[in-house]
């Protein structure tokens, strides 16, 4: 650069502070989410920050500022949950272990019990805006120095005194400024300092757990010792009973061990998972025999309105499938579902579609080859029309059949590109969670098992429910499960990658 | 043409044309059913395919209207489902522009910027984009619950945690843009360089003009797959006028509350526009398809 005018030294100086800016910002907030508890995210946004300042700070990165952008969004909402998930996995997080210790320890500290040998009666009297409380039932009580009484935390003192020969204010009008009294606390004469304890009584109320030095707790009443315990995520007095709310913490192989270990879980997570390989080949198998015989009928020169069949044919494909899914939800309703008032005509058979296993799973296959075969016809007409004409007629005249043409001429063409296509179909079937969930959400259940799995769950739609449905969020174990998956997936993914490259060296 | 008898001829395309239409009708039975239960009177109400006594009263609900019958009640719309079609579409164009945004470039760099790690790095990113994002939904919960805290805004139940999400799903479509980018003629960008264009400006002035028609498919394709996700947007969502159609419309068909024909209707209305916008589009998206990409 020569002579850079001012008009872009204006500009350099702009983009500049811009960039500080943004780096700022970054840094700014991977403090405050390490803050509220998410450390791991924190260090990644700080990671970011310092990436975003380094690549869009000095010249020679100029080439990779154009990837940063993407890369930054897929790292942070792609890579990271799902390392993040099986990180859970290692931990017991999940509604009984929500907090963190420090959060759980406040909690637990927060809470009061109400001493009932103290217990009192009171009463209120007005005294123009202001009130006075009066503790005690007739004769030798506790009257309490007038307040306005608006809510805010006040602490009156109180005296001995008779109790007051003027009308005090009806239960109607407590109730009225009850949430003023909640606030209200009396210190008698020897110190001792009463709240309200309900809407008849005033209490020595007390923290129910009083913190030790070695960080134990000790019950206000019962003088039970209740001692942190790491391992569980837990205080635990010696008889191993826990207080809650428990806190996060690593618990090692433990949710992989129930995994593995507890028949309750082991046994429906095996079926579970032979059922996911079953529906999985199963839908991809039906679309794909579906779709590409349609295709060579559609490709049959002498058919007539070729164009009209091949739009109604994709039809299927064309509408939001969590509407056809949920469609199919109604037709195939076992007692007033149109397909069984058909059969029930035309049969006299109602099939047990909600609560026969079998059946259901059948359903569920039903309806993913009606989703998804028009998916595989498109694909198929595509790759159809590059294999060459006259290899086929050169079979005809040699005397072949249709069907050993299209076996040993045109299959062997279309495989080998239609090869990764159809390993991410199994892909995207074995996590299929959308089908299931909205269709059946594995239902019927398994009988016997120790969390909720279902005769048509597959492993994610399991996850799922016992991440955030029926079984209470346990996130710890649904995690574990999200291992299992991964692995399983990553097979997969591999398999997809090397058929992808072989397509790509076959075809280019 | 090989030379065939005119009868087996007639025969075969006879034949070919019977079980088409026969397939057809089997595939076609859903739609039929749902549009004529819209139009039938009450929720379960068993009937004929052409209603007997044919009422608007489902899709006036479904418009979120009053209506009221006959005998003069009033029926209340039980869920706002043009809202849901709003949120729908809302979350749909904001994630597909930001989406566009981002892959754009990005697949610009991969096609025509020389960096080290090129290859591995666009390796990576196929593989990982093969890992569904149901895998990740756990650790969204957990931190989108955790930046609540800080503003509701990137908490739960908020559209913008959303968007964030639906952003990061962009390998697919990089990998369509780039394939597309690969097809420009390099002798374009080379006369940009040698006009001393640094590689912003041959992106900015020589590439995106170039990639409108990718663009627009790109954009249906995000549209599409937004408005279809249903795991992401069950569990980051919450309140009722936050939901998506996705969400939404599996409230119609709760055991205890089993509203088939009002179902119907909304299911028809907000179907249609998108089946629409689809059939418009499906000769655009067959070859980003065959690209490696599935429909959710």
């Amino acid at each position: 650069m020569i002579m850079a005018s001012t008009k872009q030294l204006a500009s350099l100086w702009l983009g500049k502070s811009l960039l500080l800016l943004i780096v700022v910002v970054l840094l700014y907030s991977a403090w405050i989410v390490y803050l509220v508890g998410q450390p791991l995210f924190g260090v990644l946004l700080l990671l970011v920050a310092l990436a975003v300042g380094v690549v869009f700070g000095w010249r020679r990165f100029y080439t990779v500022r154009f990837v940063v952008p993407g890369m930054i969004t897929m790292l942070l909402f792609v890579l990271f949950p799902i390392i993040y998930t099986i990180y859970l996995g290692f931990t017991n997080y999940g509604s009984f272990n929500l907090l963190q210790y420090e959060r759980a320890q406040e909690v637990i500290l927060a809470s009061r019990i109400v001493d009932k040998a103290s217990s009192r009666p009171f009463s209120v009297y007005a005294e123009g805006d202001q009130h006075r409380l009066y503790i005690g039932d007739g004769g030798q009580g506790f009257l309490s120095e007038p307040a306005v009484l608006d809510g805010s935390p006040v602490t009156l003192v109180a005296q001995s005194h008779v109790q007051p020969d003027v009308p005090a204010l009806s239960k109607r009008d407590v109730i009225k400024i009850r949430k003023a009294l909640a606030q209200v606390i009396i210190r008698l004469p020897d110190g001792t300092e009463m709240q309200s304890a309900g809407l008849r009584a005033f209490a020595v109320i007390q923290p129910e757990y009083t913190l030790q030095v070695d960080g134990s707790l000790i019950h206000q009443t019962t003088s039970k010792q209740y001692i942190a315990d790491h391992e569980t995520g837990f205080y635990t007095d010696e008889d191993n009973q826990r207080l809650a709310p428990g806190w996060r913490t690593h618990i090692g192989l433990d949710n992989f061990k129930r995994i593995f270990n507890s028949a309750g879980i082991r046994g429906p997570m095996w079926s579970i998972f032979l059922w996911t390989m079953a529906f999985a080949v199963g839908s991809v198998v039906f679309c794909f025999i579906l779709g590409v015989s349609l295709a060579v009928v559609l490709q049959w020169p002498h058919l007539r309105y070729r164009s009209f069949y091949r739009v109604m044919l994709i039809l299927p494909y064309a509408v939001p499938a969590f509407i056809s899914i949920l469609v199919f939800k109604g037709l195939f309703n076992q007692n007033f579902g149109e397909i069984n008032l058909l059969l029930e005509a035309m049969f006299g058979i109602r099939p047990e579609w909600n609560t026969d296993g079998s059946l259901a799973r059948g359903m569920l296959l039903i309806v993913n080859t009606w989703l998804g075969y028009p998916y595989m016809m498109l694909l198929a007409m595509g790759f159809l029309q590059a294999v060459p004409e006259d290899q086929k007629k050169a079979a005809y005249m040699e005397g072949a059949g249709v069907l050993r043409v299209f076996f040993t001429i045109t299959l062997p063409q279309i495989m080998p590109p239609f090869l990764p296509l159809l390993l991410a179909a199994f892909a995207f079937n074995f996590n299929n969670i959308v089908l299931i969930l909205l269709l059946t959400r594995g239902l019927p259940d398994i009988p016997g098992t120790l969390i909720p799995a279902g005769e048509t769950d597959i492993l994610g739609s399991f996850t799922y429910r016992i991440a955030f449905m029926d079984s209470g969020t346990q996130f710890g174990l649904a995690g574990a499960i999200t291992l299992i998956i991964f692995l399983l997936v990553s097979v997969i993914a591999y398999a997809n990658f090397v058929a992808m490259r072989r397509a790509q060296g076959t075809t280019v | 043409m090989i030379v065939e008898n005119q009868r087996t001829l007639f025969f075969k395309k006879l034949a070919a044309h019977g079980f088409l239409l026969l397939f057809l009708t089997i595939i076609m039975f859903p739609f039929l059913v749902v549009i004529s239960i819209s139009f039938r009177e009450g929720n379960f109400a068993v009937g004929s395919l052409w209603p007997d006594k044919p009422t608007l009263e489902h899709w006036y609900l479904a418009f979120g209207l009053d209506y009221t019958r006959g005998d003069g009640t009033v029926i209340e719309p039980p869920f706002p489902v043009l809202l849901w079609m709003w949120n729908s579409v809302k979350l749909a164009s904001i994630s597909a522009f930001g989406v566009l945004a981002i892959s754009t470039i990005s697949a610009y760099a991969f096609s025509r910027v020389r960096f080290r790690g090129r290859g591995a790095l666009l390796d990576s990113l196929f593989i990982i984009q093969l890992f569904p994002n149901t895998l990740a939904l756990i650790a969204l919960y957990a931190v989108f619950d955790s930046l609540g805290d800080i503003s509701p805004a990137i908490g739960i139940d908020s559209h913008w945690s959303l968007i964030l999400v639906y952003l990061s799903g962009i390998m697919m479509h990089i990998w369509t843009i780039k394939g597309y980018f690969d097809s420009v003629d390099p002798a374009l960008d080379k006369a940009a360089a040698i006009d001393g264009a640094t590689a912003w400006q041959s992106f900015r002035y020589v590439f995106l003009p170039l990639s409108v028609p990718i663009m627009s498919v790109v954009f249906v394709l995000v549209f599409i797959g937004v408005i279809n996700d249903y795991p992401l947007a069950s569990i980051l969502l919450r309140q009722e006028e936050n939901l998506t159609l996705a969400v939404g419309s599996g409230l119609y068909l709760n055991e205890f509350k089993y509203m088939w024909g009002d179902f119907a209707a909304a299911a028809v209305l907000s179907g249609a526009p998108i089946t629409v916008v689809f059939l418009i589009a499906q000769k655009y998206l067959v070859s980003g398809l065959s690209d490696g990409a599935v429909k959710g």
